[in-house]
């Protein structure tokens, strides 16, 4: 039988580690400190990620030592903005993974159809890459019209940005060849107008769409949806946190609602397996059955 | 407390160009009595899919998983990081990211090497096979001034040599072994044992 490696006892704690030791020290006080000046819960999240983004801010900032960051976020809100752009990861793209596209429309949107009103939420939507592609998708496959996505993100930065609709004009290509391979049926500049550099999409792709500002970690649920999308937020958060915020999008699922994660997530490895059923053999969709 | 008789509950090999013949000369070597998790961390393209999995399961009979966000870490698997994210590893189970590329790579062996090292200290042997980088240098040296071991393959028989011997310059006492001996001194390494539990 598999024995866990975690049995034989990390180096935490056991002498060997001192150095690792004292930064944990470290790193949790700082963490302590920006959840009670600034009200930015990041305590809960995955230790070994928070930490190499700690240390390089550390680096970047020419200082020695967490405890020496630690006093300068305290003291200088700008260097704070620089810190919690290093702790809110924003990579996204259009249609990114395109394969979950293609199972989406197959798996789920038959689904969808026997609704008379869809409301989805997007929890962690960054700059709004994948919520414009979900609007593209729906208003291809006839379903927008009656639909309400809720995009929300923990961060006002890259929610301004998301509302205003405009991508980089250099990742066009990238995004198109994503659109065909994610089973787009049209072309994909009719979505948008090329303005300097960046790339404008259609306001009536938007008309649907509400982004507000949520934080999974403190904040409740809002409504009931009929899907939620999570895709690769909830890596960054430990596994206690991660249950947290299970429980909160299954409160927050109707009956027989789907619930999307990241291609490398599971439900396999939180409590909530039982309350679902996988919907795809590829991709992880699953549905709410009790 | 010295890491010879302490023995190692995790293996991490790292590679690039050329990696799929060395790993599968890898993993078929390893023995089924197997007690350490190994953990391969490969460059590859980040729409690939689960090809290099089975072609490694093809060469042994020990499990070889496809890592996703907080699997646990077991001895007797082998484990393939997934394209496009960064591998670390906590005490206990992995944790993915999607952070930037690290000198053009995500995985980044040194992002996986690293967080290791950190987790695991004394008890983490890293291995840097052919590539056509350096990346993985910076990581194994974390390895060692942890207590850790440092294996790399002899650039001479790597298919390309300069992965392993950035990774000589940047640890000299690493280990350097031709590939065969290299596997066959991997597959009998001494792992760590349930009796140093507790703290």
């Amino acid at each position: 039988m598999a024995v866990p490696v975690t049995k034989l006892a990390p180096d935490h704690g056991r002498g060997l580690g001192y150095e690792t030791d004292l930064e944990r020290i470290e790193i949790e006080l700082l963490l302590e400190g920006v959840y009670r000046h600034y009200g930015f819960d990041f305590r809960s999240y995955a230790y070994a990620s928070i930490r190499r983004r700690l240390l390089k801010r550390t680096e970047a900032e020419g200082l020695r030592n967490i405890s020496e960051l630690h006093a300068r976020i305290l003291h200088d809100t700008d260097a704070m903005e620089l810190l919690l752009l290093d702790l809110s990861v924003n990579v996204t793209a259009m249609f990114r993974d395109p394969s979950f596209y293609r199972e989406f429309r197959a798996q789920v949107i038959p689904l969808l159809r026997t609704y008379p009103f869809i409301r989805i939420w997007h929890a962690g939507c960054s700059t709004g890459e994948e919520v414009f592609s979900m609007a593209v998708l729906l208003e291809e496959e006839g379903l927008y019209d009656r639909t309400r996505i809720y995009a929300t993100d923990i961060n006002d930065m890259v929610l301004q940005r998301a509302r205003q609709g405009i991508f980089p004009l250099d990742r066009m290509q990238e995004y198109t060849e994503n659109y065909i391979r994610a089973g787009g049926t049209r072309s994909f500049s009719e979505y948008y107008t090329a303005k300097y550099d960046g790339a404008l999409f259609a306001p009536t792709l938007s008309r649907n769409i509400v982004f507000s500002q949520h934080n999974l970690v403190t904040d409740r649920s809002f409504s009931e949806f009929h899907v939620i999308f999570c895709r690769n937020v909830l890596i960054y958060f430990d596994k206690a946190l991660q249950n947290r915020v299970h429980r909160l999008f299954y409160d927050s699922l109707v009956m027989f609602g789907v619930m999307a994660l990241g291609s490398k997530e599971s439900l396999k490895f939180s409590q909530f397996e039982s309350s679902y059923e996988k919907i795809s053999a590829t991709e992880k969709l699953y549905r709410k059955t009790h | 407390m010295t890491t010879a008789e302490a023995g190692y509950d995790l293996v991490l090999v790292g590679t690039s160009w050329g990696g799929l013949a060395v790993l599968r000369a890898l993993v078929t070597a390893l023995p089924l009595s197997l007690c350490m998790a190994v953990v391969l961390v490969q460059h590859r393209h980040r729409d690939s899919d689960h090809l290099l999995r089975t072609l490694l399961q093809e060469g042994t009979e020990l499990p070889v998983e496809e890592i996703e966000d907080k699997m646990a870490l077991e001895q007797g698997r082998i484990y393939v990081a997934p394209p496009n994210y960064h591998t670390l590893i906590e005490p206990g189970h992995f944790s993915l990211s999607t952070e930037a590329p690290v000198r053009h790579s995500r995985p980044s062996i040194d992002v996986t090497f690293h967080s290791a090292a950190d987790s695991y200290g004394a008890r983490t042997v890293g291995v840097v096979l052919t590539g056509a980088n350096d990346d993985g240098s910076d990581g194994l040296r974390r390895i060692v001034e942890r207590g850790g071991l440092a294996l790399v393959q002899d650039p001479a028989t790597a298919e390309s040599p300069t992965m392993p011997a950035a990774a000589i310059r940047a640890v000299p006492e690493a280990r350097v072994m031709p590939l065969r001996d290299l596997v066959n001194f991997v597959a009998s390494l001494p792992a760590g044992t349930p009796a140093r539990e507790g703290r």
